[in-house]
């Protein structure tokens, strides 16, 4: 019974991985007041980089730079049509995440079904892994894992107690003050974009060369949009988005633990979706009020406007 | 030093904006030609194969009318939701829950009722089925504010699982060699072809005074005009006394309705019975979403973009055969345009002039 508990927990934390690390960067980007819905692209990019490059130079770490690269590069292209030329930023957004897909699918199509030699595999923490219970759990992960959790406590102390940090969410709620104190509105929105593209592609690596190590169409499966919706669910912070994620990591593991009572599978796989609805649900009852959204969220700023 | 100014266009004549369109097109196609160099594959060949293969030849262009068929509908519908700014990414699964319901219809009276009623029945279930689809994230977003581009979405996934469970559960024919699918549709309820072709022309003509319908509603009702406000200012909107969940409502009923008009088409004129999701259909649902685009939020323009969006998709096919390209190749298709076409919005609204001196 202990070991399957210490089991479960422990696939609900890696299964959060990627949702972590993906909802961390979409609050940076909306924090600064630009909706990006290509986060599920952005991750099939960061998936089918990781692969490509594990499996050529047979160095996962060096796979993983390389999806954080390419992911912050195809980002680019959302943070031109939103903040250069003041798109919607919901068609563009899903132009991202088409493009994105379109992308990963070619790419990677040479590399389905072939295994990588190698992956990125849990690295015990010494001393802290032998404590019981506590250990296996916590301390004898991924090191995505450690770093999902280290970038969102980062992230957090990032915007809340930082100069960098409050032009970041000054910039989304009013772009136009800010820039009157000299703060270059379009340069924070891009480099924000940027930096949450990079995490979105670390999330799609996880999946290819750390929780799998194979790379097929589809691997996301929505998880770029469940994303979305954490980022609403944790009112835009960090700290709020470690328990948004790995609640959904559980859900994740649920859908596995079920399927041998004789529960549909096609059942059991509506859950996420499913749970994403049930959570913005309860959310949209307990805040009568707007969700504390950043204000400008989604709305082009242009200089000289006003 | 080379600057660009940027300021607020007042009008653009209609060449005017038909130049940008085909300008961002070509830009489109040259970005993609250049992606598909990148992923190794020889640009000229794949768009002589993409073009040759969907309206050089009378059988393909056959097949893109075929392919038109659900993508005029869909696109019709979102012309008019994204009118009013609500953005339905739902169009895929208010299909599927459209060929669900007339699916349904179908096996269950066909085999008593006469063609003549049996047919306009599938598709009135079938734009039920959609309507319902579509009334949820309305309905979320008017009671709860859920945003309707994620609940749309996790729609979709619960439908295509939902529908995945019916074939290989309660649905399952017996008769398919243990293949998930249903029962073929009795003859009463399949719809004829076109001679020589795929192309089932009730849905057809369904599609084409459907939007044609839809235009006149959106130009020259006062519902129409209502939708547009909204969508322009809501702000004005509310003053004037427009009521936004009627309207929410409404437009989410035809949008999803027509859906599930093209789910029927798809099953009765095509399929015959119901499979796995991703053959039902081909991902019309998000294609559509760039037909409303390319149409400028015009039904009667959706007409001619769905043609050409069709087109791509029959080429995709025709290239993923040939150069054993992936199913994805059609996304960066679609990525791509969708992402150049609102690139060319920004110079339909902004006059851009370039400046050779120095910034004053």
């Amino acid at each position: 019974m202990e070991e399957i508990l210490i089991s479960v927990v422990q696939r609900t934390l890696v299964a959060g991985t990627p949702l972590l690390l993906g909802t961390v960067g979409e609050i940076i980007s909306e924090r600064s007041g630009i909706l990006n819905l290509g986060v599920e692209g952005v991750m099939a990019v960061g998936a089918v980089t990781a692969f490509i490059v594990t499996h050529h130079t047979g160095n996962p770490w060096l796979g993983l730079c390389a999806a954080i690269i390419a992911g912050m590069l195809i980002s680019m292209v959302h943070a031109f049509a939103s903040v250069s030329l003041q798109s919607n930023q919901v068609v563009s957004g899903l132009a991202l995440t088409m493009l994105g897909l379109g992308v990963a699918g070619l790419l990677g199509k040479p590399y389905v079904g072939k295994p990588l030699a190698i992956k990125i595999n849990a690295m015990p923490i010494p001393i802290l892994s032998d404590i019981p219970w506590v250990g296996p759990v916590f301390f004898n992960q991924s090191p995505f894992f450690y770093m999902a959790v280290l970038l969102a406590i980062g992230t957090w102390f990032l915007l809340e107690h930082t100069l960098l940090g409050i032009r970041i969410r000054s910039t989304g709620e009013n772009p136009k003050a800010t820039e009157t104190q000299g703060v270059n509105v379009s340069m924070v929105r891009y480099l924000s974009v940027i930096t949450g593209g990079g995490f979105s592609a670390m999330a799609g690596a996880h999946l290819s060369i750390s929780y799998s190590k194979s790379w097929i169409e589809g691997m996301t499966a929505g998880r770029g949009w469940i994303v979305i919706a954490l980022t609403i669910f944790a009112l835009w912070n960090p700290m709020r988005a470690v328990v948004g994620a790995f609640l959904f990591g559980g859900i994740f593991v649920l859908q596995y633990m079920l399927q041998p009572l004789g529960i549909s599978p096609n059942f059991l796989a509506m859950l996420p979706y499913m749970a994403t609805l049930l959570v913005l649900l309860v959310g949209g009852l307990r805040d009568s009020r707007r969700l504390n959204a950043p204000a400008m969220l989604a709305e082009p700023y242009r200089r000289g406007d006003r | 030093m080379i600057h660009f100014k940027v300021s607020d266009r007042e009008q653009i004549s209609a060449i005017g904006t038909i130049l940008t369109l085909v300008l961002a097109l070509a830009a489109g196609m040259a970005a993609i030609g250049l992606i598909f160099i990148l992923c190794n594959v020889n640009p000229i060949f794949a768009f002589r194969k993409i073009f040759s293969g969907s309206f050089g030849s009378i059988y393909g262009f056959k097949e893109t009318l075929t392919k038109a068929i659900p993508l005029i509908l869909i696109g019709g519908g979102l012309a008019v939701v994204f009118k009013a700014k609500f953005w339905n990414i739902g169009a895929e699964s208010q299909l599927l829950m459209g060929a669900i319901f007339g699916t349904w219809v179908g096996l269950h009276w066909g085999p008593v009722l006469p063609s003549p009623i049996i047919v306009p029945l599938m598709f009135f279930a079938g734009f039920i089925g959609g309507a319902f689809w579509g009334l949820i994230p309305a309905i979320l977003k008017l009671r709860f504010s859920i945003n309707e581009v994620i609940s749309t979405l996790m729609l979709n996934y619960i439908c295509a699982e939902f529908l995945t469970l019916l074939i290989v559960g309660p649905w399952k024919s017996k008769k398919k060699f243990g293949f998930p699918y249903t029962d073929d549709l009795p003859d009463s309820a399949i719809l004829s072809l076109l001679p020589g072709s795929r192309i089932h022309t009730a849905t057809l003509i369904l599609a084409v005074i459907s939007v044609v319908v839809l235009a006149i509603v959106i130009y020259k009702t006062r519902f129409g005009y209502e939708v547009r406000v909204i969508g322009e200012n809501p702000d004005a909107a509310k003053y004037a006394g427009i009521d936004f969940s009627r309207t929410t409502i409404l437009i989410m009923v035809i949008s999803g309705g027509m859906a599930g008009l093209a789910g029927v088409g798809e099953v009765a004129g095509i399929h015959h019975y119901l499979s796995y999701p991703d053959s039902i259909s081909s991902g019309y649902g998000f294609t559509a979403i760039i037909v409303a685009w390319l149409a400028k939020l015009n039904p009667i323009y959706v007409i001619f973009s769905g043609i050409f969006f069709a087109g791509i998709l029959v080429g995709g096919d025709a290239i993923q055969i040939s150069l054993g390209l992936p199913a994805a190749t059609v996304d960066v298709f679609n990525g791509t345009l969708l992402i150049f076409l609102i690139m060319g919005d920004f110079f339909t609204k902004n006059k851009v002039r370039l400046l050779l001196k120095e910034r004053a």
